[in-house]
């Protein structure tokens, strides 16, 4: 009688802690994908101000400006969960690398303060998604390692736990991008 | 990446050693006050074997001290050395530099998964940056203005992950702890002397002349008071030999970090060659905060080659190792990307 009291005990205790650490991993995701979601959007706010500077000095180059204000509006769309975001975002930043690499030929657009501060702003989002990016990989790989690996996946339904999504870079010309990105920069000898 | 230590241990490694360190030091300051209690009492006890001295007031005067100082160190501390650097928060980033610096630590909060920390700018030409705090919630990283102008966007990236790394291995949080009770101790250690050079002075001379010829508790008495004092006296040295053993052990680790979070170890070795030939001392940081610093501020020789006098003094390893170090884990990336390694 004792000895049974004892094992319910016991289970209680261990489906409560694998179910609080499921549960915890699973907030733990959601942020971090939030983390990535700010960071788009800031991107997403920022373009069109980097367009209206840069249109004047660019009247040669309307396809390229176009194409970062089409994939823009294709990433803003949304939908078609993490792999549609990777795969939108992703476009959006390969547009944005041709945009950088045609704006080093115009040495008045290099030279100008508001361009060097939009294109630092710039930048500097596209590292923290890559982060952002990193970040929710790792936490959600531990996450979905954890509910599917026994005997916690006993608990995973109890805890409407779902295998998250990873985002994967298929782009390989994206995977270049911090490198072009940095190499580009002007870098700031005072 | 590839075989970069693994950092849940090491975070779990510094909780461990945190407490491991609060437990040595309340067991040295029981020391300090009961031991010189326990001589006195067997020093007290006269030829009728009664003791006169029975109340540990000296125990109870150091715990309530010790505890004193502990606690205004620990809460303190970081504010201290921030202020002693003379270090200005970037609330509103003015400069083109200063929003690019804004950035990079926000960038490497990201990826290290901490909260951004407080920024601050320590006002010195010498290029060197510090971290401090109780940990990843309430963190503070300082960057002179030498640093930020004399360096790229990757060197600086390189640098913040580095102190961004002390954040979230908990290194910032062992440090505070560390210093606090090393202050507590140097405080004590300080005070008491002057007390037994001054008014403790009579206590000493009836403890080995008067009562003690007894033998017994006499000779007890001597002996815990010798111990005593002896530990009194080298207790400043070896908690301070402590404190830079245990920071040197860091910077590795934080190297190593630092290349993990931002993917470019590269640019950290840049910049630890930029910052090792500007040998100017960093004037503005004293040698209270230097055990935090990305290189000694101090310049001082010890720190320079490895050896066991190095080990015993330097706060840092040799900036050639680290450099070293940082170009090798460059080559392995580039080799597994599949480039031809160049320099």
């Amino acid at each position: 009688m004792w000895f049974l009291l004892i094992v319910v005990v016991v289970i209680a205790i261990w489906v409560t802690g694998v179910y609080n650490g499921l549960i915890a991993l699973k907030n733990q995701t959601i942020n971090a994908w939030k983390q990535i979601d700010v960071q788009l959007k800031r991107r997403h706010d920022l373009i069109p101000n980097l367009v209206s500077t840069v249109k004047g000095s660019m009247e040669f180059e309307k396809d390229t400006l176009q194409a970062v204000v089409d994939a823009r509006s294709k990433a803003m769309a949304g939908g078609g969960g993490v792999k549609g975001t990777a795969a939108a975002e992703g476009a959006l930043t390969g547009a944005l690398g041709k945009l950088f690499v045609v704006m080093e030929q115009y040495p008045d657009l290099k030279s100008s303060q508001n361009v060097r501060d939009l294109q630092e702003e710039l930048s500097s989002t596209e590292n923290k998604i890559a982060f952002a990016r990193q970040l929710y990989n790792d936490v959600a790989t531990q996450y979905n390692t954890r509910q599917l690996q026994f005997p916690a996946n006993l608990v995973a339904g109890l805890a409407k736990a779902q295998v998250a999504e990873l985002w994967e870079i298929e782009d390989q010309a994206e995977r270049a991008v911090p490198q072009v990105d940095l190499s580009l920069k002007p870098k700031p000898q005072a | 990446m590839n075989g970069a230590p693994n950092l849940f241990e090491q975070q779990a490694r510094n909780r461990r050693q945190t407490a491991a360190w609060v437990v040595l030091f309340v067991l040295f300051f029981a020391w300090l006050g009961f031991g010189g209690d326990a001589a006195l009492y067997f020093g007290s006890v006269d030829q009728l074997g009664q003791a006169h001295y029975t109340v540990p007031w000296m125990g109870i005067v150091v715990t309530i001290i010790a505890c004193g100082v502990a606690w205004y160190s620990w809460t303190n501390g970081p504010k201290q050395v921030l202020w002693s650097t003379g270090a200005t928060e970037i609330t509103n980033p003015q400069t083109f530099e200063e929003k690019q610096l804004v950035n990079v630590v926000e960038e490497m909060a990201i990826a290290a998964g901490v909260p951004r920390p407080h920024l601050f700018l320590v006002h010195d030409p010498d290029p060197n940056a510090f971290a401090t705090g109780h940990g990843p919630g309430s963190a503070s990283i300082a960057v002179t203005t030498g640093l930020l102008q004399g360096l790229s966007r990757e060197e600086l990236q390189g640098v913040v992950g580095h102190e961004m790394a002390h954040i979230r291995n908990f290194d910032v949080r062992l440090m505070t702890t560390i210093a606090a009770l090393v202050g507590v101790i140097v405080v004590l250690s300080d005070g008491m002397g002057r007390m037994f050079r001054g008014g403790g002075g009579r206590g000493v001379g009836a403890l080995l002349g008067g009562r003690g010829k007894k033998g017994g508790a006499g000779a007890i008495a001597l002996v815990i008071l010798v111990l005593w004092l002896v530990t009194l006296i080298l207790a400043p040295l070896i908690s301070r030999l402590m404190a830079m053993a245990i920071s040197r052990n860091r910077e590795y680790l934080a190297d190593a970090t630092s290349a993990q979070l931002t993917r470019n170890p590269g640019g950290l070795a840049a910049a630890l060659q930029k910052i090792d030939a500007a040998d100017a001392p960093t004037t503005s940081i004293r040698s209270g905060a230097a055990h935090l610093c990305i290189a000694d501020p101090l310049g001082r020789s010890a720190n320079l080659k490895e050896g066991r006098l190095a080990d015993l003094f330097g706060t840092h390893p040799p900036m050639a190792k680290r450099i070293t170090i940082l170009r090798g884990m460059a080559y392995q990336q580039l080799k597994a990307a599949g480039q031809t390694p160049v320099g």
